[in-house]
């Protein structure tokens, strides 16, 4: 009965997991090889249980109680446990080698990155763009309060024309791999979008970053993936991957960080009051 | 025919104290196997709200549309689900309960070496509780930061409970490691001073190597634990900043600043880590010996097991920032943590095989414990397997913080450790109470259990291979990625869940009705070879044995040495005592191998 209801179990998970509906979601950046690892330990793995399971069904069925019958004396085998340990060890090492080239890369941006800024706090996102400059100006959380609610420098040159984004979707240009620097401004969360494979936490305090290129166009959900309070399952916002045209168009509606700052004093506020 | 030299006496033995009153002896017990007995109650109580805690969080999940539970409770109950099966249920249940009753009479000592200190950690664990319980009924609740208790929200406005549910659970959590030092060394002086002649420790039986390993193992991780909700509390009270950086909260600037977030997760996972071996290591002792028995064969390479359980161990302390990949810690730790991480998968690995390799060629008896043993197996294995996912850091990136992880740690540090626990309670149910269990009840239970705890957790596999992320309220409109199948599959395992719960209660019946009712057991109704079998009465009484301590002669493995007449020696009969098979008389017993 219960031989038989283990090879129930193991060819039901096998066939569970060939047929399953469940899997995931279509890759649209540069991390298939993520992918491509997963596979492989779901191979390496599988078999590793079909056979060890196998091996127990065969020993319950075929060495089940007889009485009068007696087991081997057979305190150990150095030979057998030996070979199992080499074998073993062959296996890890066949999933952690390639596993850590993927990444090396994973956190070796290349040169041609573009650095944008993700920001999350209690429960939304907002995010910066380094504007023509390429660079983004540095920023600190004592620096926040309404009309700065970035944080900025304000005596950072280089974050002028940057390009701020709040309570709205962030636009990505499609094959322009991008390096994204995570902020979070009171507590942890982590910028997470599935079909990026990319995830990392934000720390308030420090900067994290990883970098990806969107290969795929279209608009996908930004999950938060570090528990952040009640509000957690609902920080949500989307991400757009543009070609150049829609992503120029976009670009142009933008304000940057300067232009914020001016409008801010347009409605009355003086600027040097603020700071 | 010559009989391995056992040590002489080098110290008196001396009178245990004996209780005076019944307070003194069923209460305020000094009396290892009663601590250990209410170890297993206080423990199986707080489950048991553990237990439906998580029906509550499963019905949101399967049904988020009756909205049964509000957002803050569904975090306070993942929360307080979390931290009282991982710490106050697995680790005292495996090292209180099971290593009060079993070290004393397993080693060959009369009761632990601190039998009052004993007591009085019992009576601290139970105050822990208490304190923790209490949190529900302050204002605000219990905290609902999540079990790994991450700083800054778990001590900020945004999170429920923050008012006084988190400094209940970091005092609780520090009275509880109070009273686990207290115990754990006991234990751990017990075993190294208090085992009878003759038992070597290769020798012991691997029960408890396990235990002994963890009780190391947590004197070390436990500290961290402390000092870091010392130092949470202090950031809540007094307003400093170990954990705290400088930060806004809901457009307010607060007075922190300058500590480290990260600091926080790394004191709590080099605890962390080596706490799911404190769970796992008493768990792999105990179904080495559980399985041996009923498999009629001795434990397949004793002394691998026992080496797999040190190098384990000792390899948990340097795995601990694998829980960490993604925390923004320096990228670079992400290569030596993946590297130690695979290795530990080695010793583990033979561990599974030896078991395997264990029921090969024996005379197998399919009894409760037997089955349950297996199930261990088969859960274990798969939990064990989808660590090597988890632990190689990159295909941890996508996987991280979704339902691939619940259900990954489920397997392999609840599901598979629980299926010990129920194993151990069967197999040694006639000792403790004198009476068998009732075997229906018992198959029943193990069905259930096994299936439905298989069926909830193997295909949540596949909601984190989605990318749906843990800890959600609810997941909302997400076609892309929550498609009405997968909604399904949450509802279908909501009432696997519920059912296998329910289940449960075929096992308290069982116990309930069968230490009063059952059939009276008779003396080593197993036919097993360890001393706790060899006591004069059962369940053995205050001091354990008779008159002289018995001494030992061999491991506790002798199964079927060939020319000895029963296919079991326990370990306190010598070669000269064995009694020979038919055909033998006269040839001379093969010596024991260790």
């Amino acid at each position: 009965m219960i031989a038989f209801v283990m090879f129930l179990v193991v060819v039901g998970s096998i066939v569970f997991h060939l047929l399953s509906p469940w899997w995931w979601t279509p890759i649209a950046s540069n991390w298939g090889g993520i992918d491509s690892i997963l596979q492989l330990t779901f191979a390496l793995t599988g078999f590793v249980f079909a056979a060890v399971i196998g091996f127990m069904i065969y020993c319950i069925y075929k060495f089940k109680k007889v009485p009068g019958r007696r087991g081997d004396y057979e305190p150990e085998s150095k030979k057998t446990e030996l070979t199992l340990t080499a074998v073993t060890t062959v296996g890890i090492i066949a999933l952690l080698a390639p596993g850590l080239v993927v990444w090396d890369e994973y956190v070796t941006p290349p040169d041609n990155v573009m650095p944008i800024e993700v920001m999350g706090q209690q429960w939304y996102w907002s995010f910066r763009l380094p504007g023509e400059d390429g660079i983004l100006g540095t920023s600190d959380a004592r620096n926040i309060n309404d009309e700065n609610p970035f944080g900025m420098n304000p005596n950072d040159p280089n974050g002028q024309d940057d390009i701020l984004i709040q309570g709205d979707d962030l636009h990505l240009l499609i094959d322009q791999p991008v390096k994204v620097l995570l902020r979070s401004i009171d507590v942890l969360h982590n910028f997470y979008v599935p079909q990026f494979r990319g995830k990392m936490d934000m720390v308030p305090g420090m900067i994290t970053y990883y970098w990806f290129t969107p290969e795929k166009s279209g608009e996908y959900e930004i999950l938060c993936a570090e528990l952040c309070g009640v509000g957690h399952h609902a920080m949500r916002g989307f991400v757009s991957v543009d070609d150049q045209a829609n992503y120029n168009e976009w670009l142009s509606e933008q304000i940057t960080f300067k232009e914020s700052i001016e409008s801010a004093s347009l409605n009355g506020n003086n600027y040097a009051e603020i700071k | 025919m010559s009989d391995a030299i056992i040590p002489e006496r080098e110290v008196e033995e001396q009178e245990l104290y004996h209780a005076k009153s019944w307070w003194t002896e069923k209460v305020f017990s000094q009396d290892a196997k009663i601590i250990g007995i209410q170890y297993f109650c206080t423990a199986t109580a707080i489950a048991l709200i553990g237990l439906v805690l998580s029906w509550f969080m499963r019905m949101q999940i399967g049904f988020p549309g009756l909205s049964i539970i509000s957002e803050g409770f569904y975090y306070q109950a993942i929360t307080m689900h979390g931290m009282i099966m991982v710490v106050y249920f697995l680790t005292a249940l495996f090292l209180g309960g099971f290593g009060n009753y079993l070290i004393p009479l397993m080693v060959g000592a009369r009761d632990m070496v601190f039998p009052y200190l004993n007591m009085i950690s019992y009576w601290t664990f139970l105050l822990a509780c208490l304190v923790l319980v209490a949190s529900f009924f302050t204002p605000g609740g219990p905290t609902g930061a999540g079990w790994t208790l991450y700083p800054p929200q778990a001590i900020l406005g945004g999170t429920p409970g923050q008012e006084s549910g988190i400094i209940l659970m970091l005092v609780s959590l520090s009275i509880f490691i109070v009273g686990f030092t207290m115990g754990g060394l006991n234990y751990i002086v017990t075993i190294l001073q208090a085992r009878t002649r003759g038992m070597t420790l290769m020798r012991m039986p691997l029960s408890i190597w396990g235990i002994f390993t963890a009780t190391v193992l947590a004197m070390f991780a436990f500290p961290a634990l402390l000092v870091s909700a010392i130092m949470m509390i202090l950031d809540k009270t007094l307003l400093t900043s170990f954990f705290m950086p400088a930060l806004v909260e809901m457009g307010e600037q607060l007075s922190y600043g300058g500590g480290s977030p990260i600091l926080f997760q790394h004191l709590f996972w080099f605890f962390g880590h080596p706490e799911v071996y404190i769970v796992a290591l008493p768990a792999f002792g105990i179904v080495s010996d559980v399985l041996s028995v009923h498999s009629r064969k001795n434990i397949f390479g004793y002394r691998m097991m026992v080496w797999a359980i040190v190098a384990i161990g000792a390899l948990s302390f340097i795995v601990w920032a694998h829980h960490m990949y993604v925390s923004g810690m320096h990228p670079y730790f992400g290569f030596f943590f993946a590297t130690t991480t695979l290795i530990i998968a080695v010793p583990t690995a033979i561990k599974v095989y030896n078991w395997v390799l264990t029921m090969w060629r024996g005379n197998i008896t399919l009894t409760v414990p037997m089955l349950f043993c297996i199930s261990f197996i088969i859960t274990f294995l798969n939990g064990g397997l989808t660590g090597l996912f988890l632990g190689n850091v990159i295909v941890d990136v996508p996987l991280s913080d979704t339902y691939f992880v619940v259900a990954h740690f489920h397997m392999v540090m609840g599901i598979a450790p629980v299926q010990v626990v129920f194993a151990a309670i069967y197999h040694w149910f006639p000792l403790m109470t004198g009476r068998m269990y009732n075997e229906t009840l018992g198959r029943l239970h193990f069905w259930f259990t096994f299936l439905g705890s298989y069926l909830i957790y193997f295909p949540m596999h596949y909601l984190g291979l989605i990318g749906v992320p843990r800890r959600y309220y609810e997941m909302g409109q997400t076609e892309a990625l929550y498609t009405q199948s997968a909604a399904d599959l949450n509802v279908f395992i909501t009432l696997t869940a519920l059912v296998t719960g329910f289940a449960q209660i075929f096992f308290f019946i069982n116990i309930f009705w069968s230490r009063k009712y059952g059939a009276v057991a008779e003396k080593n109704p197993w036919q097993a070879n360890s001393l706790e079998w060899r006591t004069p009465s059962m369940p053995p009484s205050h001091g354990n044995f008779g008159k002289e301590l018995p001494v030992v002669y061999r491991w506790p493995y002798d199964f079927n040495v060939p020319g000895a007449k029963d296919d079991f020696v326990p370990q306190d009969v010598s070669n000269s005592e064995v009694e020979l098979a038919e055909g033998y008389e006269g040839t001379e017993i093969k010596a024991e191998q260790t």
